[in-house]
């Protein structure tokens, strides 16, 4: 007896359910036991089960189990996933060779090219000789204890990956800035990117592309990284003076002297803090994606996860801060520098 | 004195909301402006304004907050879309153009000077002056000399190369000047050009609005919710109430006219005597008369005649314009259109 049988009883689905021999099919802990003690386990008004599906299940059999619901959901995309396949993987294949020559191209460099092109990089960016030089203290520091190799690996990842953000989430920004309507369809996407536990969309990743392939980390770390800068686009344009866009209409401007002389480069400190954003998560999901063969430090985290290497998984753990620090700075100091020539 | 219309409103309507047009049809059919925004939940903006803006004249706008002035400015260039209604701009009705007309109109033939200045952060003094000529797609080369001409004009010399949030507000107002003046256009639009700057600016400024447009001869639609500043710079008074247009014409005959209480109120708590000019108060008459106390000019304030009398009201002064007499000044009179409440001798002088 299970506690659901009135239901199907009055409803007058017991033939659809397959007749009175319950139970049949996998039972739950209760029924066994009741079923080998010889005893009905009556149950008491307090335990009422919810009556959730594995519930219904046990009352009638034609009712479909929780797992039922899962597996079909597996086979339900692994019957799509070939179809899906012959469309996502030539779209996604220039991430694939965009990741393997940056991290080859970031190796093949030596350091002492390197690194000094990197401070330039930076004095370029922050015009800040204290800012070049920690950059080059910490690739120095980093190169010193033997990690150059994993930094430059990481590195070159995130630049690929915050780079199709920007070339991506930018446009996406604008779009949803200039149409209501495309902004009320791409926050709940980007609330649901934002939210979804990381390692969830690295499921239907792996069973769609193989583990081995670069773009597969690669796209985990772009759906996690570009919600910052599409949504601080959008709110840029949208917070631009509403008098300065008047003045832009009444002397004439057109739609796109007006987006990009007045609306882009006004909207451009919340872009860049979208940029900076963008590349901090980047830096966050690289080490996620170590999970599914991205190289870098990350490997090194993980190793020092699986194998209780504690020392290794310390100094990279601390090599992945120093990054953070680099980076952030260095885009921090693009960003004061856009504030400085505006207010 | 020619009297060439430039820009003509005729009959028009906004309404705000959902349903305009609907909403327009209960207007026509006597609908009160609370009525409508209870029974209708629309906002009657503006309903039924008619005005004639006389080329190279200064028309000024005037009403409280909510009157619907910077609502009727922004129909001038389509910034705002009206109900129903003509712009006619120089005999055409703008409201025909399509977009390259219009961006032509905003380009050309119109400027426009905001409350707030509106000049882009990110641009320079000279870049943000040049704004029409870099539209038009003209390197900053180009133009900078136009600009620096228009900015040394507005008493900016040298100040090209800062940025908008170097100047004080006052300054940022000059080059928002500028930036009107270098587009060249005929017509200047003056949303509350002045209302944000401190008192003692607000009166160079105007100083200087008046200098440049004698010399200039624009055609400046100016709104302002002060009636000080309204009698200042006005040849053409309008004043707005409620969306309608209360009274127009000529200001100081709506002064000392005042054609209902909400304008007897308004202009109760002037000075007049800065206001009022000889003209306006004096006996017309061409015919000599003897015994006069002396010459004043037409265009005299009745204060500079005051002191000229110093107090006397017995005086009586011979009226001049361009050396001839055009009437005769009985202090008397003067006296008597300094108190705004006898109407009934206002409408009598003024007559």
């Amino acid at each position: 007896m299970a506690t659901y049988d009135f239901v199907f009883d009055g409803l007058g689905l017991r033939e659809w359910c397959g007749g009175d021999d319950a139970g049949g099919g996998l039972m739950s802990m209760d029924a066994l036991l009741s079923e080998t003690s010889g005893e009905a386990t009556e149950v008491s008004a307090w335990d009422t089960p919810f009556p959730s599906l594995d519930a219904l299940n046990e009352a009638c059999p034609a009712m479909p189990q929780s797992r039922d619901l899962t597996s079909g959901l597996e086979n339900g995309f692994l019957a799509i996933k070939d179809g899906l396949q012959v469309v996502v993987d030539p779209l996604t294949q220039p991430l694939s060779w965009a990741l393997t020559n940056a991290l080859w191209l970031m190796q093949a460099v030596p350091w002492w090219l390197m690194i000094p092109i990197l401070m330039i990089v930076s004095f370029a960016v922050g015009r800040s000789l204290k800012l070049a030089g920690l950059v080059g203290l910490s690739f120095a520091f980093l190169a010193f204890i033997d990690y150059y190799d994993y930094t430059m690996q990481t590195l070159a990842i995130i630049f690929v990956c915050a780079f199709i953000c920007v070339l991506f989430g930018v446009p996406i920004g604008i779009a949803m800035a200039r149409n209501d309507k495309v902004q009320r369809g791409m926050i709940p996407v980007l609330d649901m990117l934002q939210t979804l536990p990381p390692f969830v969309y690295l499921i239907p990743l792996i069973f769609l592309f193989s583990v081995t392939e670069p773009k597969l980390y690669g796209i985990a770390i772009i759906l996690y990284a570009i919600v910052p800068v599409v949504r601080l686009t959008d709110l840029g344009i949208r917070m631009v003076d509403k008098e300065v866009i008047e003045a832009a209409d009444a002397f004439g401007m057109t739609e796109r002297q007006k987006l990009f002389g007045v609306q882009i480069p006004l909207a451009l400190p919340n872009i860049m803090a979208g940029v900076n954003q963008t590349i901090m998560m980047s830096l966050a999901m690289v080490v996620i994606a170590s999970l599914v063969s991205a190289p870098g430090l990350g490997v090194l985290v993980l190793r020092g996860i699986r194998s209780l290497e504690l020392g290794v998984g310390l100094v990279s753990g601390f090599g992945i801060v120093l990054l953070a620090i680099i980076l952030d700075r260095v885009t921090k100091a693009a960003l004061a520098r856009i504030n400085a020539s505006q207010h | 004195m020619t009297d060439e219309i430039k820009i003509s409103i005729r009959n028009l309507y906004k309404i705000f909301g959902d349903a305009p047009e609907k909403a327009l049809a209960h207007v026509h059919a006597g609908m009160s402006k609370a009525d409508l925004l209870e029974q209708e939940n629309h906002v009657l903006g503006l309903n039924d304004i008619n005005v004639d803006m006389p080329a190279g004249k200064t028309t000024v706008i005037m009403g409280l907050s909510g009157s619907g002035k910077s609502t009727l400015i922004r129909h001038l260039n389509r910034l705002i879309e009206p109900t129903a209604g003509e712009v006619l701009v120089d005999g055409d009705n703008i409201l025909t153009y399509n977009a390259r007309q219009l961006r032509d109109l905003r380009q050309h033939r119109m400027s426009m000077v905001f409350q707030k200045f509106a000049l882009l952060p990110h641009r320079t003094v000279l870049e943000n002056t040049g704004l029409a000529p870099s539209i038009e797609g003209k390197k900053t080369r180009a133009y900078a000399d136009e600009a620096t001409k228009w900015l040394d004009r507005v008493g900016l010399q040298g100040l090209g190369d800062q940025y908008p949030h170097q100047l004080s507000g006052g300054m940022q107002q000059r080059v928002g000047i500028a930036r009107a003046l270098t587009s060249n256009s005929d017509i200047m639009l003056m949303d509350e050009a002045f209302s944000a700057l401190d008192p003692l600016i607000r009166t160079d400024m105007q100083d200087l609005l008046i200098d440049l447009q004698a010399e200039l001869h624009k055609t400046i639609v100016f709104i302002t919710h002060d009636l000080d500043e309204a009698l200042k710079l006005a040849d053409h008074l309008v004043i707005l109430k409620d969306g309608f247009v209360v009274q127009q014409g000529e200001p100081q005959h709506i002064l000392l006219n005042p054609a209902d209480p909400y304008i007897e109120d308004f202009v109760g708590d002037i000075n007049r005597a800065r206001v009022l000019r000889t003209r306006s108060v004096m006996e017309k008459t061409e015919a000599p008369v003897e015994g006069l106390d002396g010459e004043v000019d037409h265009d005299d304030t009745l204060e500079s005649v005051i002191s000229m009398a110093e107090g006397d009201t017995n005086r009586h002064y011979r009226v001049m314009r361009d050396g001839r007499q055009v009437g005769v000044l009985h202090m008397r009179d003067l006296v008597r259109a300094l108190v705004p409440s006898e109407r009934g001798t206002d409408r009598a002088l003024a007559s």
